[in-house]
């Protein structure tokens, strides 16, 4: 099998051309290239169908995305978002929820991933079944579960938060405490293999050198683990701005009030205004975008950051590398 | 790279507190909210009704008033409520909704003599959406039932135009003088014939409109309007001969704006639908209006068709909503033999 296969883009004309002159070459020095390259169809057609089941299920959507929300022109398009009260108004529900919900499950993944990677302690493999739930659980539920909690009439939290006069459900803080419970495993997934492969050395290092428990967190542990910490961080960000079903549930659809962006859009939608429901869902799925880019980032930078301890070895591959390309 | 943690943690926390305060705006002037809790369908009538008693508020009261709407189907906004939604006031499809917040104690027992017109400032009732040129030539209710129609309307489960839509076929065999089995055998046959149910009107709106699926859609008269327009010129309205009398009535919710202090402008903000400028707007929205003047005024917007009331098919709509509805009830039997039947004739009933 050769991984790696002619782009897509090439024009058809040009297939038999590429393997008819490196096969002989390659007979030679190794194996049969039979053996090691499946026929040209078998290539082509998987290629194709790959091109194609992504084309139709993920450019032709994002493009026509973008398409819609473009088709009365720019102008339009930047009015649907910032002229209307209520969209701004989503957009402002979304910017708050998510970094409170995110920064929250930050400091509960970190805590949780570093207590089951070091510890053994009774119930620790409950601890991690339970952190996986909110994966299995259908958002729906998880709102209809927050509902029977927080409802002033009935439930365990509700009354009581009724009385003292606490809104929690069909208000922002109902929204931030769903969405968390969704977006619940993404840091504490993200970390735990992580520290369970760096092990407790280093660790113990610094406490044998002296340094205090928080010492040894900033310096030791935080670092270690920084690109599995931004890589929970960027898809919690991702999910919990994306998240509808629960959030449905517990937010009362009020318009203006209680309505984040995939809430957002539905409703622009059922109120025949399409253009402005594409605006919208064009922002989100820019976010989409910037979180891939991210990631993207994050991992080259994290593959150089591996480079960096020797000095002189990143830097001889990096030439060596451009040499290859010159080449 | 050096590990920028505060750097980082300092920027997370200063675009939570901007975007928290831009949300939150404590800055803003402190005025009196209202939350108006109705079904699908009217969203742009509260729009410009919302608009009218604000300014009208204002002069009278010099008060800033804000009312915000939340829209969905009925019954599932009676739950919301009844769960804790704050609304000042409900809006609702069917009195059995609206009732249910009397029986969970957040309406008093006498809520329907409080307001004129026993709380119902307007009416409205079921018709038929086609497709241009009516090509399957649907005029009336029995054309539902013919095989390889496809009929599109909401669960009568969660959405108030489901269940009128339901009650409204279930009523055209009763007021021609058929029977309880003669409107059985009518409506398991319409059923049959439905693709598709959605949980709102809107859905099922968006349903048949945009995804073109089905022949005819039963829905609200004046969601039936608004749908034509927007679908410009390829859909078109069928008036049946008889159909059912919709009594969306009003409420302001007791248990919750005695607790919010909002009583005095959630009553007046309903009695403003009773007056003749509101009257204008609801019949503008294709909703009929019940002052006989603005109902001559807009005459020609509303076809005469024979509206039957609830009593014809049941005691009340309490009643209608046990009988049909409620777990186990008429729909729930007419569903199971749909699916038994499907499975007899070998069809998969989901329809794959």
């Amino acid at each position: 099998m050769q991984l790696d296969a002619p782009p897509a883009e090439l024009p058809p004309a040009a297939v038999p051309a590429r393997p008819a002159r490196s096969a002989p070459t390659e007979r030679r020095t190794r194996a049969p290239t039979s053996a090691r390259q499946d026929p040209a169809v078998v290539r082509w057609g998987l290629t194709l169908a790959a091109v194609a089941v992504l084309g139709v299920l993920v450019v032709v959507p994002v493009v026509h995305v973008f398409w819609e929300a473009l088709a009365d022109g720019p102008a339009v398009y930047w009015n649907n978002l910032v002229r209307d009260p209520a969209t701004r108004h989503a957009l402002a529900l979304t910017l708050t929820v998510v970094p409170i919900a995110v920064g929250l499950n930050l400091v509960f993944g970190v805590a949780v991933a570093w207590a089951v990677a070091r510890f053994r302690f009774p119930g620790r493999s409950l601890l991690v079944t339970l952190i996986d739930l909110p994966f299995s659980v259908s958002p729906v539920v998880a709102g209809l579960v927050f509902v029977l909690l927080f409802g002033p009439r009935q439930g365990i939290f509700g009354p009581w938060l009724y009385a003292h006069g606490i809104k929690v459900l069909f208000a922002t803080p109902g929204i931030i405490l769903v969405t968390c419970f969704v977006t619940l495993p993404f840091v504490a997934r993200e970390l735990i293999p992580v520290l369970e492969a760096d092990g407790p050395e280093e660790e113990l290092a610094a406490l044998t050198l002296g340094a205090s428990g928080w010492q040894m967190f900033w310096r030791v542990t935080l670092p270690n683990i920084k690109w599995g910490v931004l890589y929970g961080v960027l898809l919690c960000t991702a999910r919990a701005a994306g998240e509808f079903g629960a959030v449905h549930v517990v937010s009362g659809r009020i318009t203006g009030k209680t309505d984040t962006l995939p809430l957002r859009v539905e409703k622009l939608l059922q109120e025949y205004r399409t253009p402005a429901a594409f605006a919208v869902a064009s922002v989100l799925t820019s976010l989409a975008l910037v979180t891939l880019g991210a990631k993207a980032w994050l991992e080259r930078a994290e593959a150089s950051s591996l480079l960096t301890p020797d000095p002189s070895a990143p830097r001889g591959e990096r030439s060596k590398e451009r040499k290859d390309e010159a080449a | 790279m050096r590990w920028k943690s505060p750097l980082v943690l300092t920027a997370i926390g200063v675009l939570a507190l901007g975007s928290w305060l831009f949300a939150v705006r404590p800055w803003a002037t402190p005025g009196v909210e209202l939350l108006n809790v109705s079904y699908d369908p009217t969203r742009e009538l509260w729009q410009d009704l919302n608009e009218l008693f604000i300014a009208k508020h204002k002069r009278e009261t010099g008060q800033d008033l804000t009312i915000n709407q939340s829209h969905g189907g009925s019954g599932a906004q009676a739950r919301a409520v009844i769960d804790g939604l704050e609304a000042d006031v409900v809006t609702l499809a069917l009195g059995s909704d609206t009732d249910a917040l009397r029986r969970h104690g957040l309406l008093a027992d006498d809520w329907q003599k409080r307001l004129p017109n026993h709380s119902l400032p307007y009416y409205s009732t079921i018709v038929f959406v086609v497709r241009k040129g009516n090509p399957e030539k649907v005029r009336d209710w029995a054309d539902l039932a013919r095989p390889g129609i496809g009929v599109i309307t909401p669960n009568p489960k969660t959405s108030g135009n489901g269940k009128l839509s339901f009650l409204a076929a279930w009523g055209s065999v009763l007021r021609r003088g058929g029977s309880q089995n003669d409107a059985r055998a009518f409506v398991t046959k319409l059923y049959r014939n439905v693709p598709k149910l959605d949980t709102g009107a809107r859905g099922s709106t968006i349903t048949f409109a945009r995804q073109k699926l089905g022949d005819v859609h039963l829905t609200w008269e004046n969601e039936a309007h608004l749908e034509v327009a927007e679908a410009k010129g390829e859909l078109e309205i069928v008036y049946p001969p008889v159909s059912i009398r919709a009594e969306p009535f009003v409420a302001v919710v007791d248990g919750n704006v005695d607790r919010k202090g909002t009583r005095e402008v959630a009553e007046a903000y309903l009695r403003f639908v009773y007056t003749d400028e509101a009257q204008e707007v609801l019949a503008r929205h294709h909703y009929r209006p019940i002052s006989e003047t603005v109902f001559k005024k807009y005459a020609e917007r509303f076809p005469k068709l024979d509206l039957f009331s609830i009593d014809v098919i049941a005691r009340d709509w309490n009643d209608a909503q046990d009988r049909f509805f409620a777990e186990g009830g008429v729909f729930d039997q007419i569903q199971k033999k749909r699916w038994t039947a499907r499975l007899a004739e070998g069809v998969d009933p989901c329809g794959r």
